[in-house]
């Protein structure tokens, strides 16, 4: 390779710069997570972990306001719920889209790729009278429900499965007299395994995240998700910013424990996708 | 694949039977199967997707509250009400100040991040990895976590700002300061995931034409300006359509930026109040007026496709006036 290519410790040093601005935030908010309230108002700001942890974490839950417990057990119940039905029905419709003949089959593909285009916000005032009708609000399903299927899950594993899932290999589970439900689940599933991960990485952590449908639709302050919990903590009118950094951290440390151990995965997933799209 | 039960000669017309039944179950599975697959997602969608997409429009028809009346039809007015309406159209410029001064920043750091990270690198995956984390961290605690950073007492920003002679901003109670702040997190959480987005087109040019462009003497910038940015247009024009898409639909950072009482309208007089805060403030706590909030998610929907339109305009012509001669429509596609 030419010396074009050569990085130079100019290049190093502007990474540097770029990696320090993206993570300090992050440490930062673990740093004063770990201290005492005092540590907010200290200029120059404390940059090293202190020993408060602990203290810290049990007035979080002890916090009759924000219901942080609750929050984070149902914000686990529904991204994997979600998760689940999201790989499952994306698969399926991916290769059903991807490999088998029906009448309609691009018309139908149409019509999936235009529902990706759509803001969510223009939808959020009828569900919530939908939910008002059905009973759901202030309830997890009206959080679940809605989000079970995605137009992008089933666009994404369309496309993968037209590569990666071999014609040859379905025609000969036909000829052996297995019906469809069979080749999806022993031919079709594992052969799509990789991005299958990523997708319910990708899916996960958008659910996870996810404040303004929830912030809409539930409304009982006992029943919250984890960001309606740290929205509460920080609407509250005590300055106790340690305890609202420790939400914020333990809000955090499931994604970027998924970053950790699945980093790789999703940085090939969103590359690929962008080369795709 | 049966097994014989017993000795006898099989009859004559036996076999035919069963291979009809099961070859016309196989037909059967073959022909309708596919629908059963793809019909959980069209029935979820037409339920919670579809149906209230139109429903917006019916509902945005009408005076139409949580008080328990029925639902009187008034055509337009919600329509013409909102036109007239002067915080609407303070949301309408808060969105788009915010937008512009976050996303033309943040595309232009990321090309260069990209174009940093395109270099032959010891410790690739863990570069990448680095730009990336600010986009897998939860929305909600940024905002919290910036609102601090941002503070008018304590807050780093104006601690750093003090250091280089620069007197204290009131962040939250200043529209502009407060568009930059909000602009900072956005920008802070989206440069990296566009970074790798341009670095996967990048890797897609042809190494060679950048060897030929420094025989012929051309710098670093020249190739970057001449080459790299006009093959990239498909996916600029793809990453200006994602961001527009997501910046004029902000709602949680600017929500969280603020605390307290004045939060859903950005502030004591909405200094940062977006227009999807605005639908929410009047579809919602405290006013519940379904069809004047839906009137303005539709006028929302309005407005991001008319910016979308404008950006892919600005950004073909911008592309034809740089681009080289040859092949300026095949980079981005692999």
């Amino acid at each position: 390779m030419s010396r074009l290519w050569r990085a130079s410790p100019l290049t190093y040093g502007a990474l540097v710069v770029a990696a320090f601005s993206s993570i300090f935030p992050i440490w930062w908010m673990f740093v004063v997570a770990s201290r005492s309230s005092d540590a907010m108002g200290q200029l120059p700001p404390p940059v090293t972990p202190g020993g408060n942890l602990g203290a810290n974490i049990s007035r979080l839950f002890a916090n009759t306001d924000a219901y942080f417990l609750t929050g984070l057990i149902n914000s686990a119940i529904v991204a994997t719920t979600v998760t689940v039905s999201v790989v499952f029905f994306s698969t399926l419709a991916g290769f059903a889209f991807a490999k088998l003949r029906f009448r309609g089959r691009n018309a139908l593909l149409m019509v999936i790729i235009a529902t990706m285009m759509v803001p969510t916000q223009l939808g959020v005032i009828p569900l919530y009278l939908l939910m008002t009708k059905l009973n759901w609000n202030d309830r997890l399903p009206a959080v679940i429900v809605p989000a079970l299927v995605t137009g992008f899950g089933v666009f994404m594993m369309r496309q993968y499965a037209a590569q990666a899932v071999s014609t040859e290999l379905i025609e000969a589970a036909r000829v052996d007299g297995c019906g469809t439900a069979r080749i999806y689940w022993n031919v079709v599933l594992p052969a799509l395994r990789p991005a299958a991960a990523v997708l319910g990485l990708l899916t996960f952590m958008t659910t996870w995240n996810d404040f303004l449908w929830p912030y809409a639709v539930l409304n009982d302050p006992e029943n919250p998700t984890v960001q309606l919990s740290l929205r509460a903590l920080s609407d509250g009118y005590y300055q106790d910013m340690s305890q609202v950094f420790t939400g914020t951290a333990i809000a955090t440390l499931p994604l970027l424990l998924v970053f950790v151990l699945f980093g790789r995965q999703i940085i090939g997933g969103i590359m690929e996708g962008a080369v795709k799209a | 694949m049966s097994v014989q039960l017993d000795a006898r000669p099989p009859v004559a017309a036996a076999p035919p039977v069963r291979p009809t039944r099961s070859y016309r179950l196989s037909r059967f599975d073959a022909r309708w199967s596919p629908y059963l697959y793809i019909a959980p997602f069209f029935l979820l969608f037409a339920v919670f997707g579809a149906y209230p997409l139109a429903y917006t429009l019916w509902v945005s028809l009408h005076e139409w509250d949580l008080l328990g009346t029925e639902p009187t039809f008034v055509g337009a007015e919600n329509y013409t009400r909102l036109l007239a309406d002067p915080d609407f159209w303070h949301a309408v410029v808060n969105t788009l100040g915010i937008f512009v001064i976050s996303t033309v920043p943040q595309l232009l750091a990321a090309l260069w991040l990209a174009n940093l990270l395109n270099r032959q690198l010891r410790a690739r995956t863990g570069w990448r990895m680095a730009v990336l984390v600010p986009n897998v961290t939860s929305t909600a605690a940024v905002a919290i976590v910036f609102g601090v950073l941002f503070g008018r007492e304590f807050g780093m920003v104006n601690w750093l700002l003090d250091l280089v002679g620069v007197d204290a901003i009131d962040w939250k109670a200043n529209r502009v300061a407060s568009w930059v702040a909000i602009s900072t997190m956005v920008d802070w959480r989206w440069t990296g995931y566009n970074a790798l987005i341009f670095l996967a087109a990048m890797q897609a040019i042809p190494r060679d034409l950048y060897e030929s462009a420094a025989i012929d003497g051309a710098s670093r910038a020249r190739q970057f300006w001449s080459i790299t940015v006009p093959l990239l247009r498909p996916t600029i024009i793809f990453a200006v359509i994602i961001s527009t898409i997501g910046g004029l639909q902000l709602f949680t950072e600017p929500r969280l930026f603020h605390a307290g009482t004045n939060a859903i309208r950005g502030g004591p007089s909405r200094e940062s109040q977006t227009v999807t805060m605005y639908m929410f403030e009047n579809a919602f706590a405290p006013y519940y007026n379904f069809g004047y909030g839906s009137a303005v998610a539709w006028l929302l929907f309005a407005l991001i496709a008319v910016v979308a339109v404008v950006n892919v305009l600005i950004i073909r012509r911008l592309g034809t006036d740089a681009g080289p001669r040859t092949g300026g429509r095949k980079g981005g596609r692999g």
